[in-house]
């Protein structure tokens, strides 16, 4: 099993005609993951990579393909308009990969989903992978082995390592989940924990968090109350000094709150393995199985 | 983006945001004029930089007359100012800021910002005003007001007269503060602003409102749409090494170690510079190369690593996604050849054509010290240094 992701997934590309969307469409698709379609707006009636057909919004893509997912790769001056269009059109899950959204659409886009049924994931992330089912999203595929450890991480390329580490073990994922460096995300840790606690196909969990906000902190405490399974937490940024926004837009300790060590602190009050190394990352999992 | 008090000043008056009355000046001859100008006996010299604590630096005096005006513009102009914000270093100060003084009945805070705990705009007030608001939330957080706004209907006159209410304001001022607070909101958003604070807010004895002090980060994701307020950017204030890299788009923050990193995403840079402490050494930097990194970024992040005095070895940590081990090798080679790179080099290589990276950097005849895992690479740095 797994989550947000798998077989029955019927993805679409806002941006598909971009340099960036048409590549990763395609590495998805290579992966196996049911792409039924792309939206460009001023380009539909196209044809890409194949048989994909390229509609010129969101709401045609639907109900053409009944597509339930979408990925994005809008540049950021229009990336918010491209979320909301997809949760208008009625979209599950939406996918944003785009880095550089101002904070400010995005507290209306925050808004505008509540209202919805759609999730969104990111923006500023690499998207989302159920190895072995289905990818969607700019993560290098080859790195991962189909198994029973759920990811959940702010970042991009420490995911990576982190998957690396555990496929070099002979462990595989069941699903794992970039959520986004920036500060406002549409799913956080603690909606991702809530589904890998259900979903049986998971049996432990590895949380990656950063400096900056409280989510990790959040995310502790739910774990807490509500998650059986092990949790192992690392948060990049101990030696980060304050004030400075360390690449990611939401990496940044202001005001003495947010810090590396807090974090690391709650989670081991709640219970949580927390790992000090990332290098010993993929070990202490091994062992939490 | 950080910007100056004095253009901060200039944004919040386009939006019918009082504030003082003031004349910029970066000469000291130009003090008295502005101090005649300003009109009032008192007037307030105050520096501009972009660290916060001036006052307590020195770099906020009276003037009683304008002839002191001219004084103390004359002492502040050029020296460097040491503020707790500062760091020992200091700041430079280029520019004065000449105010009108008054008397001020009371003093209080108000600070904007978007709260990623609710994904809403947060206003926050409270009547300790002149006070860090750190301190206060730390101290007695009951004396901090609170307001989420609905990004839907904005700052309503209910929500402002809820603010001013907590904050014990009456009478006349009571009518001033509430278009006050509305127009502030509306700067904070139509600006795209991700920090917006007053600190002091004043009541003056005639119930005038005004910021008296104004500090404002732009959201720099925002900058697309504010073209003018690019203008704004005082790279004076910019660590010039940092300057360098974001030509190149490069993410670069400085630090205070000895081994320099070059790093692809985010959070492994950060988990890098971890374990380098971790293993014994000390970051010199933050870098970023990103994604899509080529060979002309990769000799860009090396000739700004290495224009740090203070690097005594380079570790590279890489896990190749879309950016491939060979691109990044052949980048590495090409750029250890033509800057003469004397110092060591760890590499660190995971992910799409790592075997080919690996053969890259063997096959070039130079000396690079190969990491097998990001513990490996960095305790092979901090060794070669030593």
């Amino acid at each position: 099993m797994s989550i947000l992701v798998d077989e029955n997934t019927r993805l679409i590309t806002q941006g598909i005609t971009g340099r960036e969307g048409m590549f990763h469409t395609e590495q998805s698709m290579k992966y196996g993951t049911t792409v039924v379609g792309g939206v460009t707006p001023g380009k539909g009636g196209q044809k890409v990579l194949g048989n994909i057909p390229v509609f010129n919004t969101v709401r045609d893509a639907v109900v053409k393909t009944k597509a339930n997912a979408s990925m994005i790769f809008v540049p950021p001056p229009f990336a918010s308009d491209a979320i909301l269009e997809a949760a208008d059109a009625g979209i599950e899950l939406i996918i944003c990969i785009t880095e550089g959204i101002p904070v400010s659409d995005m507290v209306d886009v925050y808004k505008y989903l509540k209202g919805t049924n759609s999730r969104l994931v990111g923006p500023n992330c690499p998207g989302v992978i159920s190895p072995g089912k289905a990818k969607i999203g700019i993560m290098p595929a080859h790195i991962h082995k189909k198994g029973n450890i759920g990811i959940i991480s702010r970042s991009g390329t420490l995911t990576y390592e982190t998957v690396g580490q555990l496929t070099a073990l002979g462990i595989g994922q069941s699903t794992c989940v970039g959520i986004g460096g920036d500060p406002i995300i549409g799913t956080r840790f603690i909606d991702v924990l809530k589904l890998f606690q259900r979903d049986r196909g998971t049996k432990a969990i590895c949380m990656i968090g950063e400096i900056g906000g409280s989510a990790e902190d959040e995310a502790a405490y739910y774990i807490k109350k509500n998650v059986t399974k092990p949790v192992i937490g690392f948060i990049a940024g101990q030696t980060a000094p304050p004030g400075r926004r360390m690449g990611h837009a939401g990496a940044i300790i202001s005001g003495g709150q947010g810090t590396a060590a807090e974090k690391m602190k709650v989670m081991k009050r709640c219970g949580i393995k927390v790992v000090k190394s990332p290098a010993d990352l993929g070990k202490t999992l091994k062992k939490a199985l | 983006m950080k910007i100056h008090e004095y253009q901060a000043k200039e944004i919040l008056r386009k939006y019918n945001v009082a504030v003082p009355n003031g004349v910029l000046i970066s000469k000291k001859s130009e003090a008295t004029k502005a101090a005649k100008k300003v009109g009032t006996d008192v007037v307030v010299v105050k520096a501009q930089i972009h660290a916060g604590g001036r006052g307590k630096g020195g770099g906020v005096k009276l003037a009683k007359n304008p002839a002191e005006a001219e004084r103390h513009s004359s002492n502040i102009l050029g020296m460097t100012l040491v503020t707790p914000q500062t760091g020992p270093e200091g700041r430079l100060v280029k520019k004065v800021l000449i105010e009108e003084g008054m008397s001020i009945a009371k003093e209080l805070y108000m600070g904007i910002l978007v709260d990623r705990e609710t994904s809403q705009v947060l206003i926050m007030a409270s009547e300790a005003g002149g006070m860090e608001i750190e301190e206060v939330a730390a101290d007695t957080p009951e004396k901090i007001i609170k307001e989420k706004v609905d990004p839907v209907i904005g700052v309503q006159p209910y929500l402002a007269r809820k603010i001013a209410f907590a904050l014990n304001i009456e009478g006349a001022a009571l009518k001033a503060i509430i278009p006050f607070i509305i127009n502030l909101y509306n700067a904070f958003i139509k600006e795209d602003c991700s920090m917006l604070e007053i600190n002091p807010l004043v009541i003056t004895s005639d119930n005038r409102v005004l910021a008296l002090d104004a500090k404002v980060d732009i959201d720099d994701n925002a900058m697309f749409r504010h073209k003018d307020t690019l203008e704004c950017r005082d790279l004076d204030e910019e660590d010039p090494l940092e300057v360098e890299a974001s030509k190149f788009h490069l993410n670069y923050i400085k630090l205070d170690g000895n081994i320099g990193c070059m790093v692809n995403g985010a959070g492994l840079a950060m988990a890098t510079m971890d374990i380098i402490k971790l293993s014994g050494g000390e970051p010199a930097n933050f870098l970023d190369v990103g994604g899509g990194a080529d060979e002309e970024m990769i000799e860009n992040g090396f000739r700004i690593i290495l224009s740090d005095p203070s690097v005594k070895g380079i570790f590279i940590n890489i896990f190749g996604g879309i950016l491939r081990c060979d691109i990044l090798a052949r980048g590495v080679v090409a750029a250890t050849k033509k800057l003469k790179i004397k110092i060591p080099v760890v590499v660190r290589m995971e992910g799409t054509n790592m075997e080919e990276g690996h053969q890259i950097l063997k096959d070039s005849g130079l000396n690079f010290a190969i990491g097998n895992g990001m513990k490996d690479g960095a305790q092979k740095v901090v060794k070669a240094i030593k």
